[in-house]
């Protein structure tokens, strides 16, 4: 037995060839593929049997702990640790917080949408199977790539192979692992 | 290049001349990764290295001497540090309003433009922070402003508008870094994959962390950077929001104003986008990007900085309006102070580059002519640093008392941070072009795939009316 294989990649020209290949392939009853895109390709997410709302929510919880961790900080320095009475008037003076608290928030939801994005997608990571497939370096540039996954159960080095080249891609290619 | 807007134009013209996928990519990946720059660049950042070296020696003597080498004194106490301060963040918040704002609103134009004005936005708020950093007279105990518990037990005043400023400077720098950064992670990939030296692989390798243009990683980075840019869009508004309270919560005639957070934050916009034209234009001809930011771009971005232009001149008609509206004395005797007294001749100056001039824009063949834009947007820069000398200084000299009425006459040291500063920010614009793709390239072939005519025939009704309409626009 040669190589493991990590998947089946077949290279397209244009962002709707890639689009119809991966309707193509669900259709056929692959689950476990994915798509490469020199830019976002609205509807290819989607397409792949793909979805994830995990960096909204982390952005969300993010500013709610930005918001809290802001506030009581406030608290804890004006009204606990360091009382300065100005004039009579309350410690508690909590208007005057709502400007460093909204900073906070922003701050920590965006360390949320920056950090949950990257983490979510496993990176940084230097290396990758699908960095073997031939001429992928193109994924960043001009080509559309789709990649059926050796894990997926109907996947067959020729059945899968034939598969992808009658949804006339390009060129198709073995991926090692 | 001088093409009649009314006429149809392919892409909406956004894009012109004919390009695919690769020539966008090889165009804008070919600055970085090119080994053959224009002389000019050469020539600009020598100069703006010498200035460097002069912000670094006034900086230098400034610690060695003390706030005494400046022109501060009471009861001008402000002077040239806030005036820039102020000046330099107003010119950052164009680069969010482009990168977010117009995102949010789905303005394609925003594509060619976005990087480079996110870069400026940087480059302009790290200037800003050193204003500030520098005033406070010992800079090495700045760390006094953050609530970090210190040997003296004290603690930040947070009912202070100055240590809002603090939180929302520090916020506004750490996230458009962010946002900047996340735009840049595809671009990196492209970098990577293109670049035939093995030091530049390395170091865009090591920069894009393993990118790999997957659907999946689109899918969380299209809602990473749109939720980035819905956080920077209230952000950007604070931030300019709170710098006008540092003035407007005190009770000086001319800063005790309500309308100075919207009138500050539309100042800023129109300042940033005054800089950006100053920038853009002369990079766009050096590095010949006029198939990217065309004509188009430039007329639209007039048209901005017209309509905020407009937006501040009504705020110095409320002010005046004000003054006499409210029947205070000092309030009155501040507007006829800026119309007859000492600064009279900057005031009139001020409302000569903010009020006169940008509204030769009104007309489509003054936005359709380069060489007058920059000249225009030279001017608008001109105009809104005077305005934040107006602000700063008629309010603080003459106030209540006569008896503490005072002067102030910048120093050589004060001209020589601000110069420097200026040389800093140039330095590290024409770094970004040289080591950074200047145009977001993964954006730009999203948008020639969005406006592509065969595309949007095949695709039937939804996108058609839009393209459309955006020909019309």
């Amino acid at each position: 037995m040669s190589v493991p294989l990590h998947g089946i990649i077949a290279e397209f020209e244009t962002a709707e060839q890639l689009l119809e290949a991966a309707h193509r392939a669900r259709q056929a009853g692959y689950t476990q593929m994915d798509a490469y895109s020199p830019f976002p390709v609205h509807g290819l997410a989607e397409a792949i049997g793909f979805e994830d709302h995990k960096v909204p929510w982390t952005v969300f919880w993010a500013g709610v702990v930005g918001a809290i961790a802001g506030f009581s900080m406030q608290y804890y320095i004006s009204v606990v640790d360091y009382p300065l009475n100005v004039g009579g008037r309350p410690l508690l003076s909590w208007p005057a917080f709502i400007p460093v608290t909204f900073e906070t928030t922003v701050l920590f939801a965006a360390f949320g949408a920056f950090i949950g994005m990257l983490a979510f997608n496993g990176l940084p990571r230097p290396h990758h199977p699908i960095f073997n497939a031939p001429r992928f370096e193109r994924a960043s540039q001009d080509r559309f790539f789709l990649c059926i996954e050796a894990t997926d159960p109907l996947f067959d080095r020729a059945k899968t192979r034939h598969f992808l080249e009658s949804l006339g891609a390009r060129m198709v290619s073995e991926v090692e692992e | 290049m001088q093409q009649q807007i009314t006429q149809v134009e392919p892409r909406g013209g956004l894009i012109e001349g004919r390009h695919t996928y690769e020539t966008i990519t090889q165009k804008i990946a070919s600055v970085v990764l090119g080994y053959r720059h224009p002389m000019a660049w050469y020539v600009v950042t020598a100069i703006a290295a010498v200035f460097v070296f002069i912000l670094i020696s006034s900086i230098a003597w400034l610690l060695i001497r003390g706030l005494g080498i400046w022109g501060i004194n009471q009861p001008i106490g402000w002077g040239f540090a806030i005036i820039n301060f102020v000046w330099w963040i107003g010119i950052g918040h164009a680069g969010t309003l482009i990168s977010a704002i117009l995102l949010l609103l789905r303005q394609q134009w925003r594509t060619s433009i976005n990087r480079f004005a996110e870069a400026m936005t940087i480059f302009a708020v790290m200037c800003a922070g050193m204003f500030p950093l520098l005033h406070i007279g010992r800079p090495w105990v700045a760390y006094w402003l953050l609530p970090i518990p210190n040997w003296t037990g004290a603690w930040p005043q947070f009912r202070s508008p100055l240590i809002w400023d603090v939180f929302a400077v520090t916020t506004y720098f750490t996230v458009s870094l962010l946002f900047w950064f996340t735009g840049l992670i595809p671009d990196f990939a492209t970098l990577r994959d293109r670049a035939k030296k093995r030091i530049a692989q390395v170091i865009y390798g090591v920069l894009a962390m393993g990118w790999r243009n997957s659907a999946k990683h689109w899918h969380r980075y299209e809602s990473a950077y749109l939720l980035l840019a819905g956080l920077s869009t209230p952000l950007v508004v604070s931030v300019h929001s709170i710098v006008s309270l540092d003035f407007a919560v005190s009770m000086l005639p001319g800063w005790h104003t309500t309308i100075f957070p919207p009138y500050f934050v539309a100042g800023a916009i129109y300042s940033g986008f005054a800089m950006v034209l100053t920038l853009v234009i002369p990079i766009r001809a050096l590095y010949k990007m006029q198939d990217f930011v065309t004509m188009k771009h430039l007329d639209w971005m007039a048209k901005v900085m017209l309509a905020t232009g407009l937006i501040v001149v009504y705020g110095y008609l409320m002010e005046m309006f004000i003054a006499w509206y409210s029947a205070n004395p000092y309030e009155g005797y501040m507007v006829k102070n800026r119309f007859t007294g000492p600064y009279a001749p900057y005031f009139w100056a001020l409302l000569f580059c903010n009020a006169v001039v940008p509204q030769v824009l009104w007309s489509p063949k003054v936005r359709q002519n380069v060489a007058l834009l920059f000249v225009i947007s030279l001017i608008v820069n001109v105009g809104m640093w005077l305005e934040r000398f107006i602000i700063v200084v008629t309010s603080l000299h003459r106030d209540f008392l006569p008896a503490s009425w005072g002067m102030y006459y910048p120093t050589i040291w004060d001209w020589a941070l601000f110069l420097g500063t200026i040389g800093f920010f140039t330095f590290m614009m024409f770094l970004f072009v040289r080591f950074v793709p200047m145009i977001a390239i993964f954006e730009m072939r999203d948008l020639l795939h969005r406006t592509d005519e065969h595309h949007t025939e095949k695709r039937g009704t939804a996108a058609t009316p839009v393209a459309q309409a955006e020909v019309k626009a």
